[in-house]
Protein backbone atom coordinates (compact mmCIF):
# COMPACT_ATOMS: atom_id res chain seq x y z
CA UNK A 1 0.00 0.00 0.00
CA UNK A 2 2.69 2.41 0.81
CA UNK A 3 6.30 1.65 -0.24
CA UNK A 4 8.95 3.78 0.30
CA UNK A 5 11.89 2.58 -1.95
CA UNK A 6 15.29 4.08 -1.69
CA UNK A 7 14.34 8.29 -0.36
CA UNK A 8 16.79 10.48 0.20
CA UNK A 9 16.20 14.14 1.65
CA UNK A 10 18.48 16.74 1.77
CA UNK A 11 17.34 20.21 3.08
CA UNK A 12 18.65 23.57 0.86
CA UNK A 13 20.68 24.44 4.57
CA UNK A 14 22.31 20.66 3.96
CA UNK A 15 20.52 18.58 6.46
CA UNK A 16 20.17 15.33 5.81
CA UNK A 17 16.71 14.49 6.88
CA UNK A 18 16.64 10.74 4.76
CA UNK A 19 19.33 8.95 4.13
CA UNK A 20 18.10 5.60 1.99
CA UNK A 21 14.94 4.57 3.60
CA UNK A 22 13.10 1.62 2.09
CA UNK A 23 10.23 0.30 4.21
CA UNK A 24 6.44 -1.02 3.20
CA UNK A 25 3.70 -0.73 4.82
CA UNK A 26 0.60 -2.45 4.30
CA UNK A 27 -3.08 -1.98 4.67
CA UNK A 28 -4.40 -1.64 7.84
CA UNK A 29 -1.58 -1.71 10.10
CA UNK A 30 -1.24 0.67 12.57
CA UNK A 31 2.60 2.17 12.61
CA UNK A 32 4.22 4.05 15.41
CA UNK A 33 7.12 5.86 13.78
CA UNK A 34 9.45 6.83 17.17
CA UNK A 35 13.00 8.85 17.03
CA UNK A 36 14.69 11.21 18.94
CA UNK A 37 13.57 14.95 18.14
CA UNK A 38 15.47 16.26 14.84
CA UNK A 39 16.26 12.50 13.42
CA UNK A 40 14.14 12.59 10.54
CA UNK A 41 10.45 11.73 12.16
CA UNK A 42 8.56 14.53 10.54
CA UNK A 43 10.64 14.51 7.37
CA UNK A 44 9.54 11.08 7.24
CA UNK A 45 5.89 11.38 7.36
CA UNK A 46 5.92 15.00 5.77
CA UNK A 47 7.01 13.02 2.53
CA UNK A 48 3.85 10.79 2.46
CA UNK A 49 1.77 13.97 2.08
CA UNK A 50 3.84 15.60 -0.10
CA UNK A 51 4.25 18.26 2.26
CA UNK A 52 7.87 17.54 1.26
CA UNK A 53 9.13 16.10 -1.92
CA UNK A 54 11.84 13.57 -1.92
CA UNK A 55 15.38 14.23 -3.28
CA UNK A 56 15.78 11.23 -4.77
CA UNK A 57 13.91 7.72 -4.76
CA UNK A 58 10.11 6.73 -5.11
CA UNK A 59 7.21 7.12 -2.57
CA UNK A 60 4.27 4.82 -3.72
CA UNK A 61 0.91 5.23 -2.12
CA UNK A 62 -1.38 2.94 -3.61
CA UNK A 63 0.42 3.10 -6.94
CA UNK A 64 0.60 6.65 -6.64
CA UNK A 65 4.33 8.01 -7.16
CA UNK A 66 4.55 10.94 -5.49
CA UNK A 67 7.89 11.99 -6.28
CA UNK A 68 6.89 12.27 -9.55
CA UNK A 69 3.85 13.80 -8.33
CA UNK A 70 2.77 17.33 -9.67
CA UNK A 71 1.80 20.29 -7.67
CA UNK A 72 -1.40 20.36 -9.19
CA UNK A 73 -2.31 16.99 -8.20
CA UNK A 74 -1.39 17.31 -4.66
CA UNK A 75 -4.87 18.17 -3.26
CA UNK A 76 -6.23 15.31 -5.01
CA UNK A 77 -3.95 13.27 -2.93
CA UNK A 78 -4.54 14.59 0.04
CA UNK A 79 -7.91 13.76 0.08
CA UNK A 80 -7.40 10.44 -0.27
CA UNK A 81 -5.08 10.44 3.06
CA UNK A 82 -6.12 11.82 6.40
CA UNK A 83 -3.64 14.19 8.11
CA UNK A 84 -3.94 14.68 12.08
CA UNK A 85 -1.18 17.16 13.47
CA UNK A 86 0.30 18.13 16.94
CA UNK A 87 -0.96 21.45 16.66
CA UNK A 88 -4.41 20.32 15.41
CA UNK A 89 -4.74 22.73 12.14
CA UNK A 90 -8.25 23.79 12.96
CA UNK A 91 -9.54 26.99 10.66
CA UNK A 92 -10.00 29.47 13.61
CA UNK A 93 -13.11 31.34 11.87
CA UNK A 94 -15.05 28.19 11.37
CA UNK A 95 -17.17 26.58 14.08
CA UNK A 96 -16.73 22.91 14.42
CA UNK A 97 -19.01 21.73 11.86
CA UNK A 98 -17.79 23.72 9.65
CA UNK A 99 -14.27 22.88 10.48
CA UNK A 100 -15.31 18.91 9.43
CA UNK A 101 -17.41 19.90 6.66
CA UNK A 102 -14.36 21.73 4.77
CA UNK A 103 -13.00 18.45 3.88
CA UNK A 104 -16.51 17.19 2.13
CA UNK A 105 -16.97 20.49 0.45
CA UNK A 106 -13.26 20.71 -1.28
CA UNK A 107 -14.86 17.36 -2.81
CA UNK A 108 -17.77 18.56 -3.87
CA UNK A 109 -20.26 16.59 -2.33
CA UNK A 110 -23.86 17.04 -1.71
CA UNK A 111 -24.98 19.09 1.33
CA UNK A 112 -26.92 16.25 2.41
CA UNK A 113 -24.57 13.93 2.35
CA UNK A 114 -21.54 16.17 4.03
CA UNK A 115 -24.62 17.04 6.89
CA UNK A 116 -24.75 13.04 7.45
CA UNK A 117 -21.11 12.31 7.24
CA UNK A 118 -20.44 15.10 9.45
CA UNK A 119 -22.91 14.55 12.30
CA UNK A 120 -21.78 10.52 12.02
CA UNK A 121 -18.42 11.43 12.64
CA UNK A 122 -18.48 13.96 15.40
CA UNK A 123 -20.60 11.15 16.79
CA UNK A 124 -18.03 9.26 16.80
CA UNK A 125 -15.44 11.72 18.31
CA UNK A 126 -17.95 12.26 20.85
CA UNK A 127 -18.39 16.06 20.20
CA UNK A 128 -22.01 16.28 18.36
CA UNK A 129 -23.15 18.53 21.17
CA UNK A 130 -19.96 20.67 20.26
CA UNK A 131 -20.84 20.88 16.81
CA UNK A 132 -21.92 25.00 16.97
CA UNK A 133 -18.72 26.02 19.25
CA UNK A 134 -15.49 27.42 17.39
CA UNK A 135 -12.28 26.30 18.06
CA UNK A 136 -10.85 28.96 20.77
CA UNK A 137 -13.95 27.39 22.80
CA UNK A 138 -13.02 24.24 23.02
CA UNK A 139 -9.78 22.45 25.12
CA UNK A 140 -6.78 20.44 23.46
CA UNK A 141 -8.73 17.22 23.67
CA UNK A 142 -11.52 18.19 21.75
CA UNK A 143 -9.71 20.77 19.30
CA UNK A 144 -7.92 17.87 18.82
CA UNK A 145 -11.47 15.35 18.14
CA UNK A 146 -12.35 17.25 15.64
CA UNK A 147 -9.00 17.48 13.89
CA UNK A 148 -9.46 13.21 13.81
CA UNK A 149 -12.86 13.62 12.66
CA UNK A 150 -12.11 16.01 9.61
CA UNK A 151 -8.95 13.50 8.56
CA UNK A 152 -11.98 10.59 8.76
CA UNK A 153 -14.34 12.18 7.46
CA UNK A 154 -13.89 11.41 4.18
CA UNK A 155 -13.38 7.61 5.01
CA UNK A 156 -9.97 7.73 3.55
CA UNK A 157 -7.75 4.39 3.31
CA UNK A 158 -4.69 6.13 5.26
CA UNK A 159 -4.20 8.09 8.79
CA UNK A 160 -1.41 10.32 9.18
CA UNK A 161 -0.65 11.73 12.66
CA UNK A 162 2.36 13.81 13.52
CA UNK A 163 2.48 13.91 17.44
CA UNK A 164 -1.25 13.82 18.07
CA UNK A 165 -0.91 13.70 21.56
CA UNK A 166 2.25 15.96 21.66
CA UNK A 167 0.10 18.88 23.41
CA UNK A 168 -2.33 16.40 25.16
CA UNK A 169 -2.55 16.04 29.11
CA UNK A 170 -2.21 11.90 29.88
CA UNK A 171 -5.69 11.31 30.34
CA UNK A 172 -6.78 12.86 26.70
CA UNK A 173 -3.81 11.27 25.23
CA UNK A 174 -5.53 8.12 25.82
CA UNK A 175 -8.96 9.10 24.78
CA UNK A 176 -7.66 10.04 21.71
CA UNK A 177 -5.63 6.58 21.23
CA UNK A 178 -9.21 4.96 21.86
CA UNK A 179 -10.45 6.91 18.52
CA UNK A 180 -7.55 5.91 16.76
CA UNK A 181 -7.93 2.31 17.95
CA UNK A 182 -11.24 2.26 16.91
CA UNK A 183 -10.40 3.76 12.85
CA UNK A 184 -7.64 1.34 12.97
CA UNK A 185 -10.17 -1.62 13.84
CA UNK A 186 -12.38 -0.59 10.30
CA UNK A 187 -9.13 -1.32 8.24
CA UNK A 188 -7.58 2.13 7.79
CA UNK A 189 -4.19 2.38 8.25
CA UNK A 190 -2.36 4.71 10.52
CA UNK A 191 0.84 5.88 10.85
CA UNK A 192 1.69 7.53 14.08
CA UNK A 193 4.82 9.88 15.18
CA UNK A 194 4.98 9.82 18.43
CA UNK A 195 7.63 10.87 21.99
CA UNK A 196 4.81 9.05 23.98
CA UNK A 197 6.64 5.68 25.11
CA UNK A 198 3.62 4.91 27.47
CA UNK A 199 1.35 4.22 24.98
CA UNK A 200 3.85 2.60 22.51
CA UNK A 201 4.35 -0.01 25.27
CA UNK A 202 0.90 -0.19 26.13
CA UNK A 203 -1.04 -0.30 23.33
CA UNK A 204 1.45 -2.72 21.08
CA UNK A 205 1.90 -1.65 16.92
CA UNK A 206 4.50 -2.03 14.64
CA UNK A 207 7.25 0.44 16.00
CA UNK A 208 9.54 2.29 13.10
CA UNK A 209 12.86 4.13 14.66
CA UNK A 210 13.85 6.71 12.86
CA UNK A 211 17.91 7.74 13.47
CA UNK A 212 19.89 9.83 11.38
CA UNK A 213 17.77 9.85 8.52
CA UNK A 214 17.64 5.85 8.43
CA UNK A 215 15.32 3.37 9.50
CA UNK A 216 17.19 1.97 12.55
CA UNK A 217 14.55 -0.61 13.99
CA UNK A 218 10.91 -1.82 12.33
CA UNK A 219 9.33 -4.59 14.84
CA UNK A 220 5.69 -5.76 15.07
CA UNK A 221 4.28 -5.90 18.49
CA UNK A 222 7.99 -3.78 19.87
CA UNK A 223 8.85 -1.36 22.60
CA UNK A 224 9.36 2.64 22.71
CA UNK A 225 12.51 1.61 23.10
CA UNK A 226 14.07 4.91 24.17
CA UNK A 227 14.86 6.05 27.79
CA UNK A 228 12.68 9.06 28.94
CA UNK B 1 -16.86 23.27 -10.64
CA UNK B 2 -20.06 22.88 -9.72
CA UNK B 3 -22.95 24.99 -9.40
CA UNK B 4 -23.35 24.39 -5.93
CA UNK B 5 -19.63 25.02 -5.09
CA UNK B 6 -19.66 28.32 -6.70
CA UNK B 7 -22.94 28.89 -4.26
CA UNK B 8 -20.80 27.91 -1.43
CA UNK B 9 -17.76 29.99 -2.59
CA UNK B 10 -20.31 32.96 -2.32
CA UNK B 11 -22.05 32.37 1.07
CA UNK B 12 -18.47 31.34 2.77
CA UNK B 13 -17.04 34.87 1.63
CA UNK B 14 -20.01 36.36 3.20
CA UNK B 15 -19.29 34.88 6.36
CA UNK B 16 -15.55 35.66 6.14
CA UNK B 17 -16.86 39.28 5.90
CA UNK B 18 -19.04 39.55 8.78
CA UNK B 19 -16.39 37.31 11.36
CA UNK B 20 -12.99 39.11 10.31
CA UNK B 21 -15.52 42.28 11.71
CA UNK B 22 -12.49 44.42 12.28
CA UNK B 23 -10.74 43.54 9.42
CA UNK B 24 -13.72 44.20 7.20
CA UNK B 25 -13.80 47.72 8.70
CA UNK B 26 -10.50 48.59 7.93
CA UNK B 27 -10.15 47.01 4.64
CA UNK B 28 -13.51 49.19 3.74
CA UNK B 29 -12.24 52.38 4.89
CA UNK B 30 -9.55 52.65 3.03
CA UNK B 31 -11.27 51.83 -0.04
CA UNK B 32 -13.80 54.29 1.00
CA UNK B 33 -11.50 57.14 1.43
CA UNK B 34 -9.58 56.79 -1.38
CA UNK B 35 -12.36 56.46 -3.44
CA UNK B 36 -14.13 59.39 -1.93
CA UNK B 37 -10.89 61.32 -3.05
CA UNK B 38 -11.14 59.34 -6.94
CA UNK B 39 -14.63 60.48 -6.95
CA UNK B 40 -14.59 64.27 -5.87
CA UNK B 41 -11.38 64.57 -7.92
CA UNK B 42 -12.75 63.38 -10.70
CA UNK B 43 -15.92 65.08 -10.72
CA UNK B 44 -14.01 68.16 -10.65
CA UNK B 45 -11.68 67.74 -13.24
CA UNK B 46 -15.02 66.30 -15.84
CA UNK B 47 -16.12 69.89 -14.81
CA UNK B 48 -12.64 71.99 -15.75
CA UNK B 49 -12.46 69.75 -18.53
CA UNK B 50 -16.23 70.83 -19.60
CA UNK B 51 -15.42 74.29 -18.69
CA UNK B 52 -12.05 74.32 -20.91
CA UNK B 53 -14.08 72.18 -24.29
CA UNK B 54 -17.25 75.23 -23.92
CA UNK B 55 -14.31 77.61 -24.00
CA UNK B 56 -12.92 76.84 -27.01
CA UNK B 57 -15.91 76.21 -28.65
CA UNK B 58 -16.42 79.59 -28.45
CA UNK B 59 -13.23 81.00 -30.26
CA UNK B 60 -14.77 82.09 -33.78
CA UNK B 61 -12.91 83.16 -36.98
CA UNK B 62 -14.16 86.60 -38.16
CA UNK B 63 -14.35 87.06 -42.14
CA UNK B 64 -14.46 90.30 -43.24
CA UNK B 65 -16.22 90.88 -46.56
CA UNK B 66 -14.50 92.99 -49.19
CA UNK B 67 -16.46 96.70 -49.43
CA UNK B 68 -17.05 96.00 -53.02
CA UNK B 69 -18.17 92.74 -53.17
CA UNK B 70 -22.11 92.41 -54.30
CA UNK B 71 -24.62 89.87 -53.49
CA UNK B 72 -23.85 87.15 -55.70
CA UNK B 73 -20.35 86.68 -54.63
CA UNK B 74 -20.83 87.26 -50.86
CA UNK B 75 -23.38 83.78 -52.02
CA UNK B 76 -20.66 82.44 -53.46
CA UNK B 77 -17.96 83.00 -50.82
CA UNK B 78 -20.70 81.90 -48.20
CA UNK B 79 -20.51 78.82 -50.24
CA UNK B 80 -16.93 78.63 -50.12
CA UNK B 81 -16.49 79.36 -46.24
CA UNK B 82 -18.82 76.10 -46.19
CA UNK B 83 -17.23 73.99 -48.22
CA UNK B 84 -13.57 74.79 -46.58
CA UNK B 85 -12.74 71.58 -45.08
CA UNK B 86 -12.48 72.26 -41.41
CA UNK B 87 -15.33 74.34 -41.35
CA UNK B 88 -17.80 73.35 -38.91
CA UNK B 89 -20.70 76.61 -39.28
CA UNK B 90 -21.00 79.71 -40.87
CA UNK B 91 -22.93 82.83 -39.84
CA UNK B 92 -23.46 85.80 -41.96
CA UNK B 93 -23.83 88.82 -40.30
CA UNK B 94 -24.79 92.12 -42.63
CA UNK B 95 -23.04 95.07 -42.03
CA UNK B 96 -26.01 96.43 -40.62
CA UNK B 97 -26.62 93.69 -37.74
CA UNK B 98 -22.72 94.65 -37.16
CA UNK B 99 -23.71 97.98 -36.64
CA UNK B 100 -26.51 96.95 -34.27
CA UNK B 101 -24.08 95.01 -32.07
CA UNK B 102 -21.64 98.13 -32.14
CA UNK B 103 -24.74 100.39 -30.75
CA UNK B 104 -25.69 97.98 -28.12
CA UNK B 105 -21.93 98.79 -27.21
CA UNK B 106 -21.15 101.69 -27.20
CA UNK B 107 -24.56 103.92 -27.17
CA UNK B 108 -27.12 105.44 -29.27
CA UNK B 109 -24.34 107.78 -30.59
CA UNK B 110 -23.54 105.16 -33.71
CA UNK B 111 -26.78 105.38 -34.65
CA UNK B 112 -26.27 107.93 -36.83
CA UNK B 113 -23.61 105.41 -39.56
CA UNK B 114 -27.16 104.24 -39.98
CA UNK B 115 -27.23 106.15 -43.12
CA UNK B 116 -23.54 105.38 -44.64
CA UNK B 117 -22.39 102.47 -42.63
CA UNK B 118 -18.76 102.11 -42.75
CA UNK B 119 -18.84 98.56 -41.57
CA UNK B 120 -17.97 95.21 -43.51
CA UNK B 121 -20.65 92.44 -43.90
CA UNK B 122 -19.19 89.48 -41.94
CA UNK B 123 -19.01 86.26 -41.84
CA UNK B 124 -18.52 84.49 -38.49
CA UNK B 125 -17.06 80.64 -38.74
CA UNK B 126 -16.34 77.92 -36.37
CA UNK B 127 -13.48 75.41 -36.83
CA UNK B 128 -14.68 71.49 -36.57
CA UNK B 129 -11.86 71.43 -34.52
CA UNK B 130 -11.13 74.29 -32.49
CA UNK B 131 -7.06 73.43 -32.35
CA UNK B 132 -7.05 74.11 -35.67
CA UNK B 133 -8.42 77.60 -35.80
CA UNK B 134 -5.49 79.00 -37.34
CA UNK B 135 -4.92 76.52 -39.58
CA UNK B 136 -8.65 77.11 -40.85
CA UNK B 137 -8.88 81.04 -40.62
CA UNK B 138 -5.27 80.76 -42.67
CA UNK B 139 -7.25 79.00 -45.54
CA UNK B 140 -10.50 81.65 -45.46
CA UNK B 141 -7.95 84.37 -46.02
CA UNK B 142 -6.99 83.09 -49.61
CA UNK B 143 -10.37 82.62 -50.72
CA UNK B 144 -11.72 85.52 -53.15
CA UNK B 145 -13.57 88.65 -52.03
CA UNK B 146 -12.20 88.46 -48.10
CA UNK B 147 -10.91 91.62 -46.90
CA UNK B 148 -9.67 90.48 -43.50
CA UNK B 149 -9.64 87.56 -41.26
CA UNK B 150 -9.29 87.70 -37.73
CA UNK B 151 -9.58 85.10 -34.95
CA UNK B 152 -7.55 86.37 -31.44
CA UNK B 153 -4.54 85.61 -33.09
CA UNK B 154 -1.79 85.54 -30.22
CA UNK B 155 -5.03 85.25 -26.96
CA UNK B 156 -5.81 81.95 -28.30
CA UNK B 157 -2.51 80.18 -28.74
CA UNK B 158 -2.27 81.40 -25.15
CA UNK B 159 -5.76 79.79 -24.09
CA UNK B 160 -5.21 76.54 -26.26
CA UNK B 161 -1.53 75.95 -24.60
CA UNK B 162 -3.26 76.75 -21.07
CA UNK B 163 -6.21 74.62 -21.39
CA UNK B 164 -3.80 71.61 -22.98
CA UNK B 165 -1.80 72.12 -20.23
CA UNK B 166 -4.07 71.71 -17.80
CA UNK B 167 -5.67 68.58 -19.43
CA UNK B 168 -2.54 66.72 -19.35
CA UNK B 169 -2.31 67.79 -15.60
CA UNK B 170 -5.55 66.91 -14.51
CA UNK B 171 -5.28 63.64 -16.33
CA UNK B 172 -1.65 62.96 -14.72
CA UNK B 173 -2.79 63.79 -11.22
CA UNK B 174 -6.26 60.94 -11.81
CA UNK B 175 -3.91 58.71 -12.63
CA UNK B 176 -1.55 59.35 -9.57
CA UNK B 177 -4.60 58.98 -7.67
CA UNK B 178 -5.79 55.99 -9.27
CA UNK B 179 -2.15 54.45 -8.51
CA UNK B 180 -2.33 55.37 -4.51
CA UNK B 181 -5.72 54.03 -4.01
CA UNK B 182 -4.94 50.32 -5.51
CA UNK B 183 -1.89 50.39 -3.55
CA UNK B 184 -3.18 51.75 -0.72
CA UNK B 185 -6.14 49.58 -1.05
CA UNK B 186 -4.55 46.02 -2.06
CA UNK B 187 -2.38 46.77 0.49
CA UNK B 188 -5.09 46.87 3.29
CA UNK B 189 -6.53 43.80 2.05
CA UNK B 190 -2.94 42.37 1.97
CA UNK B 191 -2.97 42.40 5.42
CA UNK B 192 -6.36 40.72 6.09
CA UNK B 193 -4.66 37.87 3.82
CA UNK B 194 -1.34 38.18 5.37
CA UNK B 195 -3.39 37.24 8.77
CA UNK B 196 -5.23 34.23 7.52
CA UNK B 197 -1.82 32.64 5.59
CA UNK B 198 -2.32 29.58 8.06
CA UNK B 199 -5.71 29.45 6.83
CA UNK B 200 -4.73 29.29 3.64
CA UNK B 201 -1.90 26.46 4.44
CA UNK B 202 -4.50 24.20 6.59
CA UNK B 203 -7.41 24.27 3.81
CA UNK B 204 -4.68 23.08 1.14
CA UNK B 205 -3.21 20.06 3.86
CA UNK B 206 -7.04 19.25 3.73
CA UNK B 207 -7.14 18.99 -0.13
CA UNK B 208 -8.41 21.49 -1.76
CA UNK B 209 -7.22 23.07 -4.91
CA UNK B 210 -5.94 26.56 -5.52
CA UNK B 211 -9.12 27.84 -7.05
CA UNK B 212 -11.29 26.43 -4.16
CA UNK B 213 -9.23 28.67 -1.60
CA UNK B 214 -8.76 31.50 -3.91
CA UNK B 215 -11.99 31.74 -5.26
CA UNK B 216 -13.90 33.36 -2.13
CA UNK B 217 -10.88 35.21 -0.97
CA UNK B 218 -11.65 36.86 -5.01
CA UNK B 219 -15.09 37.25 -4.13
CA UNK B 220 -14.56 38.93 -0.74
CA UNK B 221 -12.40 41.28 -2.53
CA UNK B 222 -15.27 42.19 -4.62
CA UNK B 223 -17.64 42.53 -1.62
CA UNK B 224 -15.08 44.74 0.25
CA UNK B 225 -15.30 47.26 -2.94
CA UNK B 226 -18.61 47.01 -2.99
CA UNK B 227 -19.49 47.87 0.72
CA UNK B 228 -16.39 50.67 0.08
CA UNK B 229 -18.23 52.55 -2.63
CA UNK B 230 -21.13 53.05 -0.88
CA UNK B 231 -20.21 55.80 1.47
CA UNK B 232 -18.22 57.69 -2.02
CA UNK B 233 -21.44 57.05 -3.93
CA UNK B 234 -24.07 58.58 -1.80
CA UNK B 235 -21.98 61.31 -0.92
CA UNK B 236 -20.60 62.39 -4.27
CA UNK B 237 -24.57 61.90 -5.43
CA UNK B 238 -25.81 64.21 -2.73
CA UNK B 239 -22.73 66.34 -3.14
CA UNK B 240 -23.40 67.09 -6.64
CA UNK B 241 -26.89 67.38 -6.41
CA UNK B 242 -26.53 70.74 -4.29
CA UNK B 243 -23.98 71.66 -6.73
CA UNK B 244 -26.09 71.12 -10.10
CA UNK B 245 -29.20 72.56 -8.17
CA UNK B 246 -27.48 75.56 -6.28
CA UNK B 247 -24.39 76.56 -7.70
CA UNK B 248 -24.93 75.68 -11.55
CA UNK B 249 -27.99 77.89 -12.08
CA UNK B 250 -26.15 80.81 -10.91
CA UNK B 251 -22.81 80.03 -12.67
CA UNK B 252 -25.38 79.65 -15.47
CA UNK B 253 -26.91 83.52 -14.63
CA UNK B 254 -23.46 85.18 -14.65
CA UNK B 255 -22.70 83.59 -17.78
CA UNK B 256 -19.76 82.11 -16.48
CA UNK B 257 -19.26 78.62 -17.56
CA UNK B 258 -21.88 75.60 -17.71
CA UNK B 259 -21.33 72.67 -15.59
CA UNK B 260 -22.26 69.26 -16.66
CA UNK B 261 -25.98 67.77 -16.11
CA UNK B 262 -26.00 66.02 -13.12
CA UNK B 263 -28.22 62.90 -15.14
CA UNK B 264 -26.18 61.25 -16.72
CA UNK B 265 -22.63 62.73 -15.41
CA UNK B 266 -23.04 61.31 -12.17
CA UNK B 267 -24.16 57.80 -12.97
CA UNK B 268 -21.18 57.82 -14.87
CA UNK B 269 -19.04 58.95 -12.20
CA UNK B 270 -20.86 56.03 -9.80
CA UNK B 271 -20.51 53.79 -12.01
CA UNK B 272 -16.79 54.20 -12.30
CA UNK B 273 -16.13 54.72 -8.62
CA UNK B 274 -18.10 50.70 -7.92
CA UNK B 275 -16.20 49.36 -11.06
CA UNK B 276 -13.03 50.85 -9.45
CA UNK B 277 -13.88 49.68 -6.05
CA UNK B 278 -14.72 45.83 -7.52
CA UNK B 279 -11.92 45.90 -9.81
CA UNK B 280 -9.10 46.81 -7.18
CA UNK B 281 -10.89 44.72 -4.13
CA UNK B 282 -10.30 41.80 -6.93
CA UNK B 283 -7.13 42.16 -7.77
CA UNK B 284 -6.07 42.92 -4.49
CA UNK B 285 -7.16 39.76 -3.27
CA UNK B 286 -5.65 37.63 -6.22
CA UNK B 287 -2.31 39.33 -5.78
CA UNK B 288 -2.34 38.79 -1.62
CA UNK B 289 -3.31 34.92 -2.23
CA UNK B 290 -1.42 34.33 -4.66
CA UNK B 291 1.93 34.50 -2.58
CA UNK B 292 0.40 31.76 -0.15
CA UNK B 293 -0.91 29.70 -2.88
CA UNK B 294 3.16 28.67 -3.73
CA UNK B 295 3.34 25.97 -1.09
Amino acid sequence: MIEMINVYKKYPNGIVAANGIDVKIEQGDFVYVVGPSGAGKSTFIKMMYREERPTSGDILINGTNLASLKNSKVPYLRRQIGVVFQDFKLLPRLNVYENVAFALEVIEETPKVIRKKVMDVLELVGLKHKARMFPTELSGGEQQRVSIARSIVNTPQLVIADEPTGNLDPETSWEIMNIFEEINARGTTIIMATHNREIVNTIRHRVIAVEGGLITRDEYGGEYGYEG
Amino acid sequence: MKGRTLGRHFRESLKSISRNGWMTFASVSAVTVTLLLVGVFVMIMMNLNKIADDLEKDVEIKVYVELTADEASITKLEQEIKETAGVAEVKYSPKGDELSKLVVDFGEDLRLYDQQNPLHNVFYAKATNPQETEAVAKKLDRLDNTFEVKYGEGKIENLFSFLNTGRNVGLVLILALLFTAMFLISNTIRITIVARRRDIEIMKLVGATNWFIRIPFILEGMWLGILGSIVPITLVTVLYYNISNLLAPKLKQGKLFELLDFSPFIYQVNGLILLMGVLIGVWGSFMSVRKFLRV
